[in-house]
Order: C-alpha cells, then sequence, then structure tokens
C-alpha cells in the first residue's frame, strides 16, 4: 500500500536517513520501533512531504507521491497523527474535528463524524469544549479523531502513547487494534517498544537513521538484540 | 452642559471615527502576523491604493452624470475593494511567497521594499500632488447650547461608523462561523498542522492578505471622503497608526486589532484636544513605546508560548 524505496532525508548538511526502505502492506499494524533521535519522527514527516526526501522513491497505492506539495499528500487516503498530537488548543472539539474533514463533503463528514465519536465516546461528551482544556489522554483521542474525519485507509500515528497513564495507553492501543479490524491500515511509530510489537503485524527497527531488522511482530519481540536495546533486557 | 465636557464629547466622537478606520487597517496587520508572524509593512499602501481607486472612481462617475449617492459610494467601494484585494493578493504572490520559510528578516525587507514600491509607482500614475476628493456628503446633527459649544456629529462621521459595524460584523461572523474561516484559525494555530490535515495553507495565507486588503480599503474610501485630500504619502503614516493599533491590542489577535483601533483614534483625538494638535502622534507613538516596553502581548494579545 505504502512503499518506501532507498529514501534519504536531510536536515540542511545532516542526513537523517539512510536509504531506507520499507512496506505497509493493506490491512496491516505496521510498526516502527528506535531510539530517541533515531530517525523514526523523520520518517513519518517525510512521507507526508515536510521535510521532502532528497532521493529515493515514495509510493502510495503504486503511485509516486514523493514529487505532490503536503496538501495532495495528504488527500491521497492517509492522515497523520503527528508527535505531540498538535491539536488545536483553541478551537473547541468539534471545530477540531472539522477541520480533519475540510478537504471531505459536508455530508461525508456527519458520517465519519458519528462514527468517531462512537470509537471515542468521550469526545462526545467533551464536544463544544476547547481542545486545550482537555487531558492528555482526550487530546490524543481528538488527535486521532481528527485523522480518522478524512476517512484515511492508511493512519500514520507518532507515538500516541507518548506522556500518557498506563490505562490510557491501554485504551489507545485497543482502539489502534479495533481500526485495523475495521480495515484501516495502521503505521505506528513508537518508543513503547513492548506494546507496539504485541499488537503489530510486522515491526521494523530503526537506528542512526537505517533500517537495521524486519520481521513479524512476534518474532522481533522474541530477537535477542531487541529485548536488549528495547524491552529491558 | 459644561463646555469641557462638550468639547470633550466631541473629541470623543472624532476620535471615535479616526479609530474605526485604523481598526480596519489594522486587522491585515494582525492577521498575517497571526498566521505567519510577518509585518506586511507594504499595507499602508494598499490602503493607499483602495483611495485612489474611490478617488478615480468617483471622479468617473461623477463625469459620466451619476448623481445618485448611494450608487457613487456603493461603486466606490465595491471597485476599491476588488483592486486593493488584487495588489495584496498580488504582493504576497510575487514578494512573500516565494521566500517563506527563510529567515524572518528578509521578508520584513522585502515588505519594506514593497512599500516603496507601490508609493512611487502611484506616485508617477497619478502625480505628487494634494489631489481634492470630491465632497459627496455634508452636514451633520449638531447639539448642545450654540451660545456654549455645539457637538455636531457629521453624516460622514455616521457613515463611516456604519460601515465599518457592517465590515467588523462579516469578519467576526466569517472567522468563527465559516469553514474557511475556522481554517484561518487554525492555521494562526498550527500552520504546519494545518497543511498536514491536507489543507493548502498557502490559499489560505493570500485569503488573509484578500480579506486584510479589502478592508484597509474599505478604510481607504471612508477616510478619503472625510479628509478630503489625497495624495500617495497617506499610506505611510495610517499604516504606522493601524500597526500601532495592532501591537496596542495585541498583534495576531482580532479583537486586539478592533480595541487597538479605537483606543489609539481617541486617545489621538484628546490629545488633540488639550495640547497642540501636533503632539497627537507623539502621544500615538510613545504609547507604542510603552506598550513594547511594558505589556509586549498587547492588550488582548497571549504570550508566544513554545509548543511542547
Amino acid at each position: 500500500m505504502l512503499k518506501l524505496d532507498n529514501v534519504s532525508t536531510f536536515y540542511g548538511k545532516i542526513q537523517a536517513l539512510h536509504n531506507v526502505s520499507l512496506e505497509v502492506n493493506q490491512g496491516e499494524i505496521l510498526t516502527l520501533i528506535g531510539a530517541n533521535g533515531a530517525g523514526k519522527t523523520t520518517l513519518m514527516m517525510t512521507i507526508c512531504g515536510d521535510p521532502r526526501a532528497q532521493s529515493g522513491h515514495i509510493a502510495f497505492d503504486g503511485r509516486p507521491i514523493q514529487q505532490l506539495s503536503t496538501a495532495d499528500i495528504m488527500r491521497q487516503g492517509l492522515a497523520v497523527v503527528p508527535e505531540g498530537r498538535r491539536i488545536f488548543a483553541g478551537m473547541t472539539v468539534e471545530e477540531n474535528l472539522f477541520m480533519g474533514s475540510f478537504f471531505r463533503s459536508r455530508s461525508e463528514a456527519s458520517v465519519q463524524l458519528d462514527h468517531v465519536l462512537t470509537l471515542f465516546p468521550r469526545l462526545r461528551e467533551r464536544f463544544h469544549q476547547r481542545g486545550g482544556t482537555m487531558s492528555g489522554g482526550e487530546q490524543q483521542m481528538l488527535a486521532i479523531g481528527r485523522a480518522l474525519m478524512s476517512q484515511p485507509r492508511l493512519l500514520l500515528l507518532d507515538e500516541p502513547s507518548l506522556g500518557l497513564a498506563p490505562i490510557i495507553i491501554q485504551q489507545i492501543f485497543e482502539i489502534i487494534e479495533r481500526l485495523r479490524d475495521e480495515g484501516v491500515t495502521v503505521f505506528l511509530v513508537e518508543q513503547n517498544a513492548h506494546q507496539a510489537l504485541r499488537i503489530a503485524d510486522r515491526g521494523y527497527v530503526l537506528e542512526n537513521g537505517r533500517i537495521v531488522m524486519s520481521g513479524s511482530g512476534d518474532a522481533l519481540l522474541n530477537d535477542d538484540s531487541v529485548r536488549k536495546a528495547y524491552l529491558g533486557g | 452642559m459644561h463646555e469641557t465636557t462638550l468639547y470633550v464629547l466631541q473629541q470623543l466622537i472624532n476620535g471615535l471615527t479616526i479609530g474605526s478606520t485604523y481598526a480596519l487597517i489594522a486587522i491585515g496587520y494582525t492577521m498575517v502576523y497571526g498566521i505567519i508572524g510577518m509585518i506586511n509593512f507594504a499595507h499602508g499602501e494598499v490602503y493607499m491604493i483602495g483611495t485612489y481607486t474611490a478617488f478615480i472612481t468617483i471622479i468617473g462617475l461623477l463625469t459620466m452624470g451619476v448623481g445618485s449617492l448611494p450608487i457613487v459610494l456603493l461603486l466606490a467601494l465595491i471597485t476599491a475593494v476588488i483592486i486593493a484585494s488584487t495588489y495584496g493578493y498580488a504582493v504576497e504572490r510575487v514578494a512573500y511567497r516565494p521566500l517563506r520559510g527563510g529567515p524572518r528578516l528578509i521578508p520584513l525587507i522585502t515588505a519594506i521594499g514593497m512599500s516603496i514600491f507601490l508609493q512611487n509607482y502611484i506616485r508617477l500614475a497619478q502625480g505628487s500632488r494634494d489631489l481634492a476628493m470630491p465632497v459627496l456628503i455634508s452636514g451633520g446633527i449638531e447639539f448642545g447650547d450654540p451660545a456654549v459649544f455645539e457637538v455636531s456629529i457629521s453624516w460622514m462621521q455616521l457613515i463611516i461608523w456604519g460601515v465599518t459595524l457592517v465590515a467588523m460584523t462579516a469578519l467576526a461572523l466569517f472567522i468563527s462561523r465559516s469553514r474557511l474561516g475556522r481554517a484561518c484559525r487554525a492555521c494562526a494555530q498550527d500552520l504546519k498542522m494545518t497543511n498536514l490535515l491536507g489543507i493548502d495553507t498557502n490559499r489560505i495565507i493570500a485569503l488573509t492578505f484578500i480579506i486584510g486588503a479589502a478592508l484597509a480599503a474599505v478604510a481607504g474610501v471612508l477616510l478619503g471622503l472625510y479628509y478630503g485630500t489625497i495624495n500617495p504619502y497617506i499610506g505611510f503614516m495610517a499604516g504606522l497608526k493601524a500597526f500601532t493599533a495592532a501591537v496596542l491590542g495585541g498583534i495576531g489577535s482580532i479583537p486586539g486589532a478592533m480595541l487597538g483601533g479605537l483606543i489609539l483614534g481617541v486617545t489621538e483625538a484628546l490629545t488633540a484636544a488639550f495640547f497642540p494638535s501636533e503632539y497627537k502622534d507623539v502621544v500615538a507613538f510613545s504609547l507604542l513605546v510603552l506598550i513594547l516596553l511594558f505589556r509586549p502581548t498587547g492588550l488582548l494579545g497571549k504570550p508566544e508560548v513554545e509548543k511542547v
């Protein structure tokens, strides 16, 4: 569904990604784990076209997207929940959600709104509240809900568990599995490797901007070097 | 009533009139700053172009024998808004957009260049001398004791208040209710995230330039008729004053720009009431210095917080 082929990204002169190749298949949860500064967020943002890949190819549904503008890429059927959630703090939950479906028709948006509010009943309770006044977990739900409003076929999630209480993390991961069961493909970037690998169908390990290992979630979970480096032995 | 009270009342009326037009121009500064964090110093020139467009339209219509006041006024407003918006859009497209993403100083310098360019362009095209705006609306209402002091509100002042009120209400509704207005607010809060939602933020930025230019043009028509004379340099001072108003109210905040404009106008008028009127600019810009010293975020502005 999404295919990266030898993608390299630079920040000025510093190379953040070195010839990264990976593939996300339809209907799976793919996770990318790695330490702080390994380039996980860069990889995710490169898919969105910001920053742009300096070399290599990125294809979504077989069509090259690396030349498109960010706005055009995001209209191809993928949506992102970026690092730090980035909800619109001064806008209500309702307004935040409708920003997600900006380029969808009114009727598509209202159907999708029902769906999102069923997934996250908490958002219904907070519907007219300003995003910035909510708890971290609620904001994360809002960020995911907002991304879902565009009816994406591929959802990119950047560290959805960051800074949240364990019970909330549990809920978020349950939602991610449920989304996969509904047919949304999920590309999950996580530092919380244990939990990510448990729900993932497949995973990649990123180190210093290079993919160093890949395999099924279970295989990585049981791999000695992964256990040592990311799962605390 | 006492003479001084009536006199102050008169100056309040004058101050609110000028203040409303400052507020209209200030919106353009504040909306653009709110989204891309730059001061568009060519904005005063767009206001001036609006005034010139209105002047040409009015002269043209009068020459053609169109005498109906509402029609002349309406057509002057419409053409001024259209032409000024086109300039506002073109300035952004040609001079600012190609520089986006670079260091902040660069668009600032370009903006000053654009301002000088537009001012001289109009000077060459229209001449640099003062032009007399035809008197379309005269008279007004007067009250108070003719023996002590007569307070007058001219029809022109009432029109300025009315048009400003309509324009501001329309803007407020647009920003708070409409889909594009919501996108403007989203851009102001997090430009990159808005882009990541599949929204072409360049178009939203262009839209804010167009809105700002349109409101400046409205102010240009009103002030041109109010003062009666225009020249290619009026944009400089009007722009500075409106910028001061925007900073006073809190740059980036739309209600702030409205409030800042009114406060500045009233302050100036009251200064002129009790001191030689040349001091009004001194007081206006001292206000700017004081605000920058003691409350840099302005009256209604929010401090810039690093997002975590």
